[in-house]
């Protein structure tokens, strides 16, 4: 194989022919068939119900696993290894520095700053689809009675939304702003493992391929936490569930042991962790749950898998394995998942605030020990998810004590964020509008918690409306919104291009009202008593469902307004956006727009944190006296 | 003060799940003790923003930084020590609350909050999608609907015959979850007649969001009459039934074939 | 880039992620089975004559040709793969079923006393009974929102002259089950089997089990 990257000097019909997706997508295809095919070929006594079922799972998980492998070899992810493999010395050209122009963000590369576009635009039209599952959710759901969607298909409706916004949303923040602007914030030339960053990429938009298939293999009717035994009667449907988070899983450990060895490693000199800017913090505490939880997660998928293949029992009661084991290993990675959402989105707020409200962030030290106190603690809670499972009873209190404890870490990033702004001179620019509506929103969903935690208030409110409420509230409020202020906040720098001012303050404040006016309501409708997954309620609940019925497609639409910011301020007005528009502080507004390859001309000397508003003299990084050494290595 | 005065008198009563059981109402004190906690802190924070967000706005386009303030450990002290109290208040309290009976929720086969005095044991069995009620001290008579007498501690055992479910009767404050081989001990003192409306609220297949029922409280002679026409509807398939266990393993135990 | 084009591919573009919304919308709202109406006599009491038959496997022509299932006869007598019917409000419905299944029975005993019917009783192969041995039961016919279910007696596995093919002739071993219900207000009323009768899948309830148009449907009461 030829390790040698495609370069723009071929002719269009070689460039057809070399590594890309083209390739990736033929050769995935044809992997996936010789899988299915291979599975076919299996003979044992103990898969002898397939006969019955008409339904191979063995083929299609080989089909999966062959496709994914073609895919990435298609790609040419397997070429380096593989000729190092052969004997071959390590090749010489440089992938950071690619020449194939826009072509290089649909293939294989290894810019950080050309994967963090990858991940966003990947990212945001997978969420865009599960965003399109909510609004079918919510449509069936304006009738208490079945409206348009038959009970099996609104599940896995249900079940696609939350599978396919949790397993992209994890990578939400750590893929797009951390891969592009770790290095930058740190003073780094590239991330410390450029070739599985793109693996991580790419792993991650074949899981999304894989998950949107399921549609074609009936569905799942298990949600996104795939209870057993419900995941072990499921149709074919469910092997794509569990393929999905596997390779999500997959992806978000590499990703994370990506982000800590290059945080670890790569830091400027001078840049000490006292100095570190919070934002890479959060990735830090981000990526320690990332590489503790979701490798549980993929053992567990891949008990699932065998349960379902090779007739194991692992999760089935009757032969001597439990689904209480199952409920335990979800929520030990479930749990800790959740602030893999809601940390990141804390960096965020901390991060911005300083910049708009013109000040140091308040108590640094504080919100790092919220940042860890949070991923501690994270990890001892998960079985407030089983507060009426009729598990370890004697537990209870426990758990309701060290749910309730988390609130005090997350407390600090709370104060944190209110001293910051105390004095400060507030601008009201639109990522700074998405920091507050953070503010207002992750308020709301920490004092339901605390409903939540509390076992007897617990009992009516758990697996209701009122905790489906209360995830949204700190996932899409606490998350989404943060997302959204990354974006308005930094794709000036990663496209050069500015954004609508107008079309984004319309776009939050229609988000805002329209975010709130839906889950509001929800914590009503869980409190009165309607499950969550249902598609069928009581008939005096209908207007409060059509209430929020309406406020999410006005919330759907609200992102339109978004999508056509994006349209019409990057392909038709095209301004060019200032270096450093926001007159930031920090390390990634003082390199040029658009980015040079190698980031940093000189490797820069860091003398203090990157919040230095309002103090005498401002200290601006100064470049060292000598030229930095290129990390090698790889 | 006044609002949290509002809160815990007007809001207080209306708050659910209703007081339909004991533990019914223990969640409606809880829910209302919670409540009437945050109130008070909801509004602080919002003063504090709305004064920070008006005062330390920018006006025109200043370009004047603001003060270069890194901290304040004072604050940051009686923060901690603010937060942290009121953690380990209401994680005291709610154990305490817990403890009385259960709340209402499931507590798994060795339950820690054993009410004294008589109960009657009800079995509540869950199947893909229906709940069906047993009876032990009445012959292990079955039943597709559940009465309950009024004024009576009940025991109930929940469990399940395949996937996972949870039984929860709203208006009882009742929630546990049905799990196959599992017996899952909840306790609830019913009060006056009145009709519950039941629920599945684990998701258990294709007709989760179907699987709901009404239940009825009824006087003692009420549901003496009715366990009487039970039994002669159930005569017929008392001998195919199996005796009364705290849980089931029904065939087929795997595949089916 | 010249402005035409550019708006040539964000049209482009629009168009195709709107085309791929509607094909994904229409996926997931085209697999409900049509509602069938069987034969109904209108009037003060109004009824409907329900006849229904349940097979083993579908067999060849289908597109789950190993999945056991119901089958419905329409007003003018013809055999449909469908499990939602129509059904007058406040009606009598005389149902006839015949079953061409073997026994899987049931996971609770209980629900072998039919229950929720008129005079609590059904007749199988024209004898009147108040229970089934649970054992012997094949499928059941249950409407959660009535309280009905009728427990379906087996073939015995060693009948001659088994169905392998829906849909099933009178010709072939099968049991003839009756029973009569009534309706109530109009509304959608889901119904199901209770059996674990899905060959192949965990405690008996995967695939056709969870599966409108199968082994559960629909009471259109209107």
């Amino acid at each position: 194989m030829n390790a040698v990257a495609v370069h723009t000097s071929r002719s269009p019909v070689r460039r057809l022919l070399g590594f890309n997706l083209l390739s990736a997508v033929v050769l995935g295809a044809v992997g996936y068939y010789v899988g299915w095919w291979l599975g076919h070929q299996i003979h044992a006594t103990s898969l002898d119900y397939f006969g019955d079922t008409s339904q191979n799972d063995v083929a299609l998980f080989l089909a999966y696993f062959v496709g994914t492998i073609g895919f990435l070899g298609g790609l040419g992810l397997l070429n380096y290894p593989l000729s190092r493999m052969a004997g071959r010395p390590a090749s010489a050209d440089h992938h950071e520095e690619d020449h194939r122009g826009w072509t290089r963000y649909i293939g294989f590369s290894t810019d950080h700053k050309v994967v963090g576009l990858q991940y966003l635009i990947g990212i945001g039209f997978f969420v865009f689809f599960g965003g399109i599952n909510a609004m079918l959710i919510r449509f069936e759901l304006l009738r208490p009675s079945p409206n348009v969607f038959p009970a099996g298909q609104y599940l896995t409706l249900v079940g696609l939304h939350g599978t396919m916004m949790m397993g992209m949303m994890t990578s939400g923040i750590l893929g797009p702003f951390g891969s592009y602007f770790v290095p930058l914030m740190i003073g780094a030339r590239r991330l410390a493992f450029p070739r599985i960053e793109a693996l991580t990429f790419w792993l991650l938009m074949v899981a999304g391929v894989f998950l949107t298939s399921t549609v074609f293999y009936g569905g799942f009717p298990t949600g996104w936490t795939g209870y057993a035994p419900l995941d072990d009667q499921a149709n074919m449907g469910m092997d794509s569930y569990i393929v999905f988070f596997a390779l999500v899983g997959i992806s978000m450990t590499l990703l994370a042991f990506n982000m800590l060895a290059t945080v670890i490693t790569m830091r400027a000199p001078g840049l000490s962790w006292g100095r570190l800017p919070i934002f890479v913090w959060s990735v830090v505490a981000t990526a320690v749950l990332n590489v503790l939880a979701a490798p549980v997660l993929v053992t567990t998928l891949l008990l699932v898998l065998l349960d379902r293949t090779a007739q194991t029992g692992f999760f089935l009661s009757t032969q001597g394995g439990s689904q209480y084991l199952y409920e335990n290993l979800f929520w030990v990675f479930g749990h800790p998942e959740v602030y893999i959402l809601a940390l990141p989105g804390f960096g965020i707020v901390l991060e911005l605030l300083p910049v708009f409200a013109r000040k140091p962030l308040w108590g640094y030290r504080l919100a790092v020990a919220g940042l860890l106190g949070v991923t501690l603690l994270s990890f001892t809670v998960w079985q407030h998810h089983l507060f009426v499972s009729g598990l370890n009873a004697s537990l209870r209190p426990f758990y309701m004590l060290s749910t309730e404890l988390i609130s005090i870490p997350t407390g600090f990033i709370f104060v944190c964020a209110m001293g910051t702004l105390w004095r400060g001179k507030i601008r009201y620019d639109v990522p700074m509008l998405f920091c507050l509506a953070w503010v207002f929103n992750f308020f709301i969903g920490g004092l339901s918690g605390v409903f939540l935690s509390d076992v007897p208030s617990d009992v009516t409110t758990h697996g209701s409306f009122f905790s489906m409420a209360h995830f949204h509230y700190t996932i899409m409020g606490g998350l989404v919104f943060t997302f959204f202020a990354a974006i308005y906040y930094w794709l000036p720098k990663m496209t050069g291009i500015q954004l609508n001012d107008v079309l984004g303050k319309i776009h939050f404040w229609v988000m805002f009202i329209a975010f709130n006016s839906t889950f509001f309501p929800l914590f009503a409708v869980g409190f009165l008593g309607q499950p969550r997954r249902v598609v069928t309620y009581p008939a005096h609940l209908q207007f409060l469902n059509d209430w929020v019925s309406v406020s999410a497609f006005v919330l759907g639409a609200s992102m339109l307004v978004f999508v056509a910011n994006l349209v019409w301020s990057l392909v038709f007005a095209r301004i060019p956006a200032e270096a450093n528009p926001w007159e930031a502080k920090s390390l990634e507004w003082q390199v040029p727009t658009p980015v040079p390859s190698y980031n940093f001309e000189r490797i820069p000397v860091i003398d203090s944190d990157p919040y230095p508003y309002g103090e005498p003299a401002p200290q601006m990084p100064t470049p060292a006296l000598t030229p930095a050494v290129t990390p090698t290595g790889r | 003060m006044v609002a949290t005065l509002l809160v815990i008198f007007v809001l207080g009563p209306h708050l659910p799940p209703g007081k339909g059981s004991a533990q019914a109402a223990g969640q409606v004190t809880d829910n209302t003790v919670l409540t009437a906690i945050m109130t008070p802190i909801i509004c602080l924070i919002v003063v504090y923003f709305a004064y920070v967000l008006i005062v330390f706005r920018r006006r025109g386009d200043d370009t004047e930084e603001g003060v270069a303030i890194r901290g304040n450990p004072r604050v940051q002290t009686l923060w901690i020590a603010g937060t942290s109290a009121l953690v380990i208040f209401l994680a005291g309290y709610g154990t305490w609350a817990l403890l009385q009976s259960g709340s209402g929720g499931g507590q798994g086969p060795a339950p820690i909050a054993v009410p004294r005095g008589p109960k009657l044991p009800v079995q509540v069995i869950a199947q893909q999608w229906q709940f069906t009620y047993r009876y032990p001290t009445f012959g292990g008579l079955e039943t597709s609907q559940l009465v309950l007498p009024a004024d009576r501690m009940i025991e109930f055992h929940v469990t399940s015959l395949d996937a996972v479910h949870s039984f929860w009767a709203y208006g009882l404050g009742v929630k546990a979850d049905a799990n196959l081989g599992t017996d899952n001990v909840v306790y609830v003192k019913t009060r006056a007649p009145r009709s519950v409306d039941i629920h599945c609220a684990e998701l258990c297949g294709l007709w989760h969001g179907y699987m709901f029922d009404k239940g009825q409280i009824v006087s003692s002679p009420a549901f003496v009459a009715w366990i009487g026409q039970q039994q002669k509807v159930f005569r017929s398939i008392a001998k195919y039934m199996p005796p009364y266990r705290t849980s089931y393993a029904p065939m087929p135990q795997r595949r089916a074939g | 880039m010249h402005t035409g084009r550019r708006l040539a591919i964000v049209a482009i573009t629009a168009a195709v992620m709107a085309g791929l919304i509607v094909w994904y919308v229409a996926g997931f709202l085209t697999v409900s089975p049509p509602a069938v109406s069987p034969r109904t006599t209108k009037g003060a009491q109004p009824t409907a004559q329900l006849t229904l038959q349940t097979v083993a496997g579908l067999g060849d022509g289908f597109t789950q040709p190993t999945w056991v299932s119901y089958l419905v006869k329409n007003s003018s007598g013809q055999w449909k793969h469908s499990t939602v019917f129509d059904l007058p409000a406040h009606a009598l419905v005389h149902v006839t079923v015949y079953q061409y299944d073997g026994a899987s029975g049931l996971r609770n005993a209980f629900l072998a006393r039919p229950q929720g019917v008129v005079g609590d009783t059904m007749t199988v192969d024209g004898k009147t009974l108040t229970a089934l041995d649970p054992e012997d039961a094949s499928h059941t016919f249950a409407v959660a929102a009535y309280h009905l279910v009728v427990p379906l007696a087996a073939v015995p596995d060693d009948a001659k002259n088994q169905c392998e093919n829906a849909p099933c002739t009178l010709a072939e071993a099968h049991r003839t089950i009756t029973f009569s219900f009534r309706t109530g207000k109009p509304g959608k009323y889901r119904w199901q089997c209770f059996v674990p009768c899905a060959a192949g899948f965990i405690y008996g309830f995967g695939g056709p089990m969870q599966t409108i148009g199968y082994m559960d449907g629909f009471l259109n009461v209107a």
